[in-house]
């Protein structure tokens, strides 16, 4: 993975000491907290209900295991034992105290890392598909793009205070696994007829109150002109996005009020006086950056492993993880590895401190000391010998790493909601929770198969439930928490928003509106038919109809009043 | 006299900002003799008198185009563009297309809310004065402009990216 450099030291350094001496200046009372907390949103730290949330950026989702090990410290020293993987790939820690924020910075720093535009209105941290570099399907490794694009965007002059958030999302696979379509800016990696790589560019995706699919705003542009391109497209937005409503702030609503069409000619307008400038990268630069990402010291191994082929034929447990857990990898006798953070009570996206120190130890000895965060809240440990698969499951499951639930209905995607947030409607944490437990039977899960129930405690949608196969989204009524729910979306390759399928539920619905919808899908389905296959066949109408067609009570949910 | 950072030092300013008043236009509000900078919608309602200054300097508002002094530019000693609000990041592509797009090499100068932590970026982007909002120590925003040794990108004052300016060393990605 990359490794910073003087330079890349130097920078970060230089942060740590402008952000001590911000914070100093806010004790101190040098700054208000209205000048303050631009500042410090531009540094991930958040005011929540409770403390302080520190979001640490990890550039397109890539950890070294020592990086891990430093997460597990900052854990223990400054939060309460645990942290929490977000939909962007990062991490956050949710106790934090503005005093020791400053030293965490510090001490991210002698690992290379940082919090660097992990929140407030510039471009933020870069997000790629966890399986960049050992995808069977990749057309091109996106990870040093990532990398070029993260060096831009750090600290750019003119793009630090947009009219709203910026998030790129780039792609190389065939699979669109980085959900660029709800990115402000998508990038595909692609070659076209010659054999040339450059990206095809989308524009103005996005979720939130205004879900909307990015446009193609460019079919090729030629690796050479990414930076000069995509400062065009910042320099447009920068100047004409709307800056009245915050709600319409985003990208999304420009390209929407002017068209696609119109955009891409401003852009086109503002990108002659660039292009071909100093920007325009390098044959020298890319192989800098692409150092960095050559394939590790891969074994020469037999594609199938017989005690690995023996061991799965004997043990069904084994064989479900693999089933769900375990992807398939451009090496002979290698394997992409999942290890669930969604165990059945745990919230989505957390680990404890030991699990982080686990973790990184696995990384150490199964793949080559390297980690991946998934926009999904999981882990990926990318090169695991196939022949070491076994062990590795034994392991995992000891420290409850090993739910075989990858892209099943209790691998949800949930954001922190009301327990955290001070944003969010409603808990969304809670839900997840209840859904897990009422559905925790695992061969019922592999049953239903592929579905993506995705959770939101508020319309920005952190939890992503409008590409959610089905969609909640917390709402306030006369102050109390409620439920609505979609149906119908999807991210990847054929993206789409979903449909809100009528009056929203209280909490403690949730689980029968849930199984009521599972039972017409099993009702529908056509054999192996995707859940969101079904959905788009039939519509929402059944579904909306039966899970409407009685009174559902409202049961409280076992144990200590998780909805309350 | 106000202070102003200019060129990276504190001087006096000598030129008097024009901002209409509740009740005044454009075209009929009375521009005083002097150094004045005086707002787009002045200049252009009363050009033909104004041009004949000596001394002039215009302003741009945050949501007003740099293009509308395209044919203007030598017209003036200073061209100021106002940050109504500090998180308002208008003025950074102003200036930028002020100096990359139209040329102007003269006095570049923010105004508004003019705060130390912005000023290395307004610094990048080609303002080279900046008149920090009043109530704050100017010495202690001076301090801004030097918060960072070193950049990745291009802007108006690095003219390349750092991966053209410098050799990059590349280390073993893995230890």
């Amino acid at each position: 993975m990359y490794r910073y450099d003087q330079y890349d030291h130097q920078i970060v350094k230089e942060r740590v000491a402008q952000y001590r001496d911000q914070v100093r200046r806010r004790l101190s009372d040098e700054l208000i907290e209205d000048e303050f907390r631009i500042l410090r949103l531009q540094n991930g730290l958040y005011l929540q209900r409770h403390a302080y949330m520190l979001r640490i950026a990890v550039p397109y989702g890539l950890l070294a295991s020592r990086q891990v090990r430093m997460f597990a410290h900052i854990a223990r020293k400054y939060d309460r034992g645990y942290g929490h993987f977000t939909t962007r790939q990062n991490i956050q820690f949710n106790w934090i105290k503005l005093e020791e924020s400053p030293d965490i910075l510090a001490e991210l720093a002698t690992v290379e890392m940082h919090a660097i535009q992990t929140s407030g209105n510039c471009i933020r941290n870069t997000t790629s598909d966890e399986l960049a570099g050992v995808a069977a399907d990749e057309i091109v490794d996106p990870r040093p793009y990532a990398e070029l694009i993260r060096e831009w965007s750090t600290f750019h002059p003119e793009f630090a205070y947009l009219p709203r958030k910026f998030k790129i999302a780039i792609s190389g696979s065939e699979e669109d696994r980085a959900a660029t379509a709800v990115h402000d800016v998508g990038l595909h990696v692609i070659k076209n007829a010659a054999g040339e790589v450059g990206f095809r560019v989308l524009v103005g995706g996005g979720m939130g109150r205004t879900p909307i699919l990015g446009s193609v705003i460019r079919d090729f542009l030629p690796w050479q002109h990414a930076m000069s391109y995509l400062e065009a497209i910042l320099r447009v937005y920068n100047q004409y996005g709307r800056r009245d409503n915050i709600y319409k702030a985003r990208i999304k609503i420009l390209v929407k009020a002017i068209g696609a069409e119109e955009f891409a000619r401003q852009v086109e307008t503002e990108w002659l006086d660039i292009k071909d400038g100093p920007s325009t990268l390098t044959a020298e630069e890319l192989q800098r950056v692409a150092h960095y990402f050559t394939a590790p010291a891969y074994a020469t191994l037999p594609a199938v492993d017989a005690e690995f082929e023996r061991k799965k034929a004997e043990e069904k447990a084994f064989a479900n993880w693999l089933k769900r857990n375990v992807k398939e990898h451009k090496v002979a006798g290698y394997a992409a590895v999942i290890l669930s953070l969604k165990k059945t009570g745990v919230p989505p996206g957390d680990i404890t401190a030991d699990q982080l120190d686990f973790v990184a130890d696995l990384a150490d000895r199964y793949s080559f000391a390297e980690l991946r965060v998934t926009h999904e809240q999981n882990l990926v440990l990318a090169d695991v010998k196939q022949s070491e698969l076994y062990a590795l499951w034994q392991e995992a499951k000891t420290h409850g790493l090993a739910t075989p639930n990858i892209g099943l209905l209790t691998d949800i995607i949930c954001c922190p909601g009301g327990d955290f947030c001070s944003l969010a409607n409603a808990k969304s944490i809670p839900i997840a929770q209840a859904i897990a437990e009422r559905f925790d039977n695992i061969d019922f899960q592999h049953d239903i198969g592929d579905i993506e129930l995705n959770i939101s405690g508020c319309i920005n949608a952190c939890g992503h439930h409008h590409v959610g196969n089905i969609g909640i989204l917390g709402v306030d009524k006369d102050g109390a928490e409620w439920y609505q729910v979609s149906l119908g979306g999807a991210q990847g390759n054929v993206s789409s928003i979903g449909k809100i399928i009528g009056p929203s539920f209280s909490a403690h619905q949730m689980p029968t509106v849930i199984d009521r919808l599972l039972q017409v899908y099993v009702k529908q389905r056509i054999e192996d038919e995707r859940f969101i296959d079904t959905v788009r066949r039939v519509g929402v109408t059944p579904f909306k109809d039966f899970v409407y067609a009685t009174p559902i009570k409202s049961e409280p949910t076992s144990g200590e009043d998780a909805c309350a | 006299m106000p202070n102003l950072i200019k060129d990276k030092v504190v001087i006096d300013d000598n030129w008097t900002l024009l901002r209409l008043a509740e009740g005044e236009t454009a075209d009929t509000v009375s521009v005083p003799a002097g150094k004045i900078i005086v707002p787009l919608t002045v200049w252009q309602a009363q050009r033909s008198a104004l041009q004949t200054r000596p001394e002039l300097g215009v302003w741009l508002a945050s949501d007003e185009r740099p293009e509308a002094l395209k044919d203007d530019l030598a017209a003036f000693q200073v061209i100021a563009v106002d940050f109504p609000k500090f998180a308002d990041g208008r003025g950074y592509s102003i200036a930028y297309n002020l100096r990359a797009r139209l040329g102007y090499g003269g006095e570049l100068r923010a105004i508004g809310d003019v705060l130390r932590d912005q000023l290395f970026y307004m610094q990048r982007v080609g303002f080279n004065a900046f008149a920090v909002r009043a109530d704050k120590d100017i010495h202690d925003a001076l301090k801004g402009l030097t918060d960072f040794s070193e950049k990745y990108q291009t802007s108006w004052d690095e003219k390349n990216p750092l991966f053209r300016r410098a050799k990059r060393e590349t280390l073993s990605a893995r230890d």
